[in-house]
Parts: structure tokens; sequence; C-alpha cells
């Protein structure tokens, strides 16, 4: 155990959870402001999760007990690993040479799952039904994410998230796979609201229809372990954008000559800044704007279109690199 | 620890209608509306009796409602609170001799704070869960107690 190791144990989540929260926070302003309204401090999310550890927690009679109280644990756990594989800006992810992105991949649909499975444990109608909605959007949106994945492995003879942070793929592809990977962004922005469960997909969770869903049964600390690891999957999930898509570093943009603790700092707020970027235009202007969709709908978007528009970049990118 | 704090920023509001004209309701909505904004406060509606601190009761209650209102109320995690919100809900308004009404809501579960008005304005509900808050701290500070 080296002092690295230790740190990336501990410091990691830590700042993940922090991040995560205060994007969440972010997220709630900017989607009041655009509705007119004042919205809740950054903070809020910070108070929420504090309350609801204050909470009882009640596990149902008719549940599977340690199912029940299990999931929360492997979903926080899921998606605070994710963390260890990101290179976040200049820094190198953790677990560099230990995991790519289909690694990510499947910690992304992890966490995804510890929900489904800890809704089917719960013992509600409600939860399973929103665990089997949970289970029909991943089945939908699994395979556009895996098309973007593919594209990317073409272009770079590589899944390593290291190889393709150090170069930004928009500088080594020509004008035929520019189109591609530009059609492989649109299908992953519209990919990204249904991972991380938000407006319009939030089928599975839906509060008005199904009381919540998957979430119905939680209360108090476990339902504070799935707020966090919600909290901390959209940060990451934006993070992983960043690295695929816009992987410029301000010191690469504008022929910076930083170093030392400088570089990091300056280096470290604007991938912070793009992360930004991709929260609000992915998530927030997104669930703002748009009511829920039925099931069958979210689907078909995924399935037809959102494949299509994938498939297509991906040829593109094919016919490039043949 | 300064976890009160936090009990105090953040509430999250159940809302369970009974046998309610919709008045109230609308009025609970409008709450939420840009001109009030509860959110800012922390205050959310949420889908599940599991998830609230708050219960929101509006309406007087029919028979058939009762035990389902009774079970909702046991399904929160403590500590939790009551608000009857409008006059069917705290006397039974214009409906008090019906003969499928059970009665006013403190006649099926414990009520905390009653908004009467037909229907209340929204400043008076952002009040009563106000009010609701200081009967959480109580209750978070005994529990705490109790653990101690």
């Amino acid at each position: 155990m080296t002092p690295e190791t230790i740190f990336y144990a501990v410091g990691m989540p830590i700042i993940g959870v922090f991040l995560g929260l205060v994007y969440k926070g972010i997220d709630r302003r900017v989607s009041a402001r655009m509705t007119s309204r004042i919205g809740p401090p950054i903070r809020q999310p910070f108070w929420d999760v504090g309350k609801l550890l204050l909470k009882e927690t009640i596990v149902p009679a008719n549940a599977v007990k340690w199912i029940f109280n299990a999931m929360p644990i492997l979903a926080l756990a899921s998606s605070m690993t994710l963390l260890l594989y990101i290179p976040f800006g200049i820094i190198k992810a953790p677990l560099e040479g230990y995991g790519d992105l289909v690694v990510i991949l499947y910690l992304l649909t992890l966490q995804a799952l510890a929900m489904a499975i800890g809704g089917f444990a719960s013992g509600s109608p409600f939860s399973s039904v929103g665990a089997q909605r949970e289970m029909v959007l991943m089945m939908s949106y699994e395979m556009p994410f895996a098309i973007v994945i593919t594209g990317f492995a073409l272009i770079y003879k590589s899944f390593s998230l290291s190889t393709i942070a150090s170069t930004p793929v928009w500088t080594i592809v020509g004008p035929l796979g520019g189109i591609g990977v530009f059609l492989l962004l649109i299908a992953f922005l519209l990919v990204t609201p249904a991972e991380l469960a938000k407006l319009p997909f939030d089928i599975a969770e839906a509060e008005t229809e199904i009381a919540e869903g998957m979430l119905a049964e939680y209360s108090g600390r476990n339902l504070a372990l799935f707020y966090l690891s919600d909290a901390v999957r959209g940060f990451a999930m934006m993070a992983i954008e960043v690295v695929l898509f816009i992987p410029f570093t301000l010191s690469y943009l504008f022929g910076l000559n930083l170093s030392g603790a400088t570089l990091y700092i300056v280096e470290g707020l604007w991938f912070l800044f793009k992360v930004l970027l991709f929260y609000v235009s992915a998530v927030t202007l997104v669930r703002t704007s748009f009511a829920r969709f039925r099931i069958e709908q979210a689907s078909r978007l995924f399935w037809v279109y959102v494949n299509i528009i994938g498939l297509l970049g991906l040829l593109l990118i094919w016919l490039e690199v043949m | 620890m300064g976890k009160l704090t936090s009990f105090k920023r953040s509430l999250w509001v159940f809302h369970a209608s009974g046998g309610s004209c919709n008045g109230c309701d609308i009025e609970i909505i409008a709450a939420l509306t840009p001109r009030y904004d509860a959110e800012r406060f922390g205050i959310k509606l949420v889908g599940s009796p599991r998830h609230a601190d708050v219960l929101l009761v509006t309406g007087a209650i029919p028979r058939d409602f009762a035990d389902k209102l009774r079970r909702i109320y046991e399904q929160m995690p403590d500590p939790k609170a009551v608000i009857a919100v409008g006059n069917c809900g705290t006397s039974g308004g214009v409906f008090y001799d019906s003969y499928n009404i059970v009665g006013p809501i403190d006649e099926i579960i414990p009520v905390d704070v009653y908004v009467p008005g037909c229907p209340p304005r929204p400043e008076a509900i952002v009040d009563a869960v106000v009010k609701a808050w200081l009967k959480l701290e109580k209750l978070e500070k005994q529990l705490e107690g109790k653990e101690e």
C-alpha cells in the first residue's frame, strides 16, 4: 500500500460524492431558473442526504431482506469504482491498465441492475413494475451505447480510455469520420438521460404513476445510498462524455505553458467546466423541457432512431478507417 | 453534528388526496409554482410515502379511504408529521353530516397542523409546513435522546 493507493481508495470516492452532489445541486438550480423559479441552493442535495440519514430505515415485511439491504451498497460501490477508471483531465485514471471502456459499460449497467434487483426484492407491486421497466429500458439503451464504444474502438484500435483521452478524437479523423463521430455524439447525448434515469426517460421511477417505482419501498439510509450513487453516476457519466468527445486541455487549445500546481488547478477547473457543460445540455435542459415518455415509446426511440443514428455514424467511421 | 439543520432545509412531502374536491390539491400545487416556489426551501413533493417526512391530507375522508389513509401513515418512516389541508380535512366542512364520510382526518390519524380555508391560500400551506418542522425537530430530539 503506497500513499497514492490510499489516496485513491479514500480520496476519490469522497471527491466523487462531493462533486456529484454539487452537480446535482447546480442541475436543480438551473432547472428552477429555466422555469422562472428561484430554486433550491446548491447545497440542497447535501441537506437531502443528511436528512435521509436521520430517518428511520424500514425493511418491508415481504421483502427479501439481505438483497434489499445489499443493493444500495452495491449500487454506490459500482458507481464509485467507475470513478477510478476515468482519467480526469490531465490526471491519469488510478486503475489505468486494469480495465477499459467495456468495464465502464458494465459498471454503469451494474448500478442500474442493482436498483432493479433491489426493486424486485422489495416485494411491492410498484417496485416490480418499476424494475421491469428499468430492465426493458436497459435493453433498449445499451445497444446504442455499445455502438458508440465500438466506434471509438474502431478509430483508436483500442478500448483503453487513457489512449482515447491522450489524443482528441476530432484531430485524428477525416471529414467523413468527423461526421461519424458527430453522429455518435448525438446518439450518446440521447442515451445519457436514459442511462441516468432522468426525464424524459425516468419511466422506471415515475413518481406520479408508480410511486417512485424501484425506489418505492426504500427509505432512510438505503435511500440515501441510492441518492448518492445516482449523484456519483451522473458525474461519472458526464466525465466519460468529456473524455470521449472533448478531451481538449487548455494548454493544448491555447498553447499555455503552465507547470506544477497551477497546471493542475487550471486544468482541473477546466475539466469540471466541461463536465458542467455536458450536464446542463444533456440532462438539465432535456429534463426541464420534455415530459415523460411511455416505456414503448422510449424503447422504440432507442431501438429504431438512436440505433440508426449510431449505426450510420459507425458506418462512416468504418468507411474512413478501412 | 448539525444534522438537525439538514432536516430544517430539506422536507419531502407526500400528498394524499382523500375525498377532496381538488380545490385544496390545486392550491398545494400552486405552492410549488414559480410564484411561491416552495422548492427553494427544500420542500419537494415525492411519490412514495416511504420517502416522505410530511403527509399532506386533503378532503373529508370517505369510508373506503379511511383504512388506506391509516396504511399510508404507517408506511412513513419516523420522524413524521401530518398536515390536514382545507376545511373538509379539519372539520368535515360542508360534508360534516354526510353518511359516507368517516369524519375529519384527526379521527383517523394524528394530525399536527390544521390549515383551514376553502381552499386555503398557498401561503397558509407553506406556513403549515414550517410549523410541521417544529414538530419534526422536537421528535428528532426525542429520538436522539432515546439512542443515548
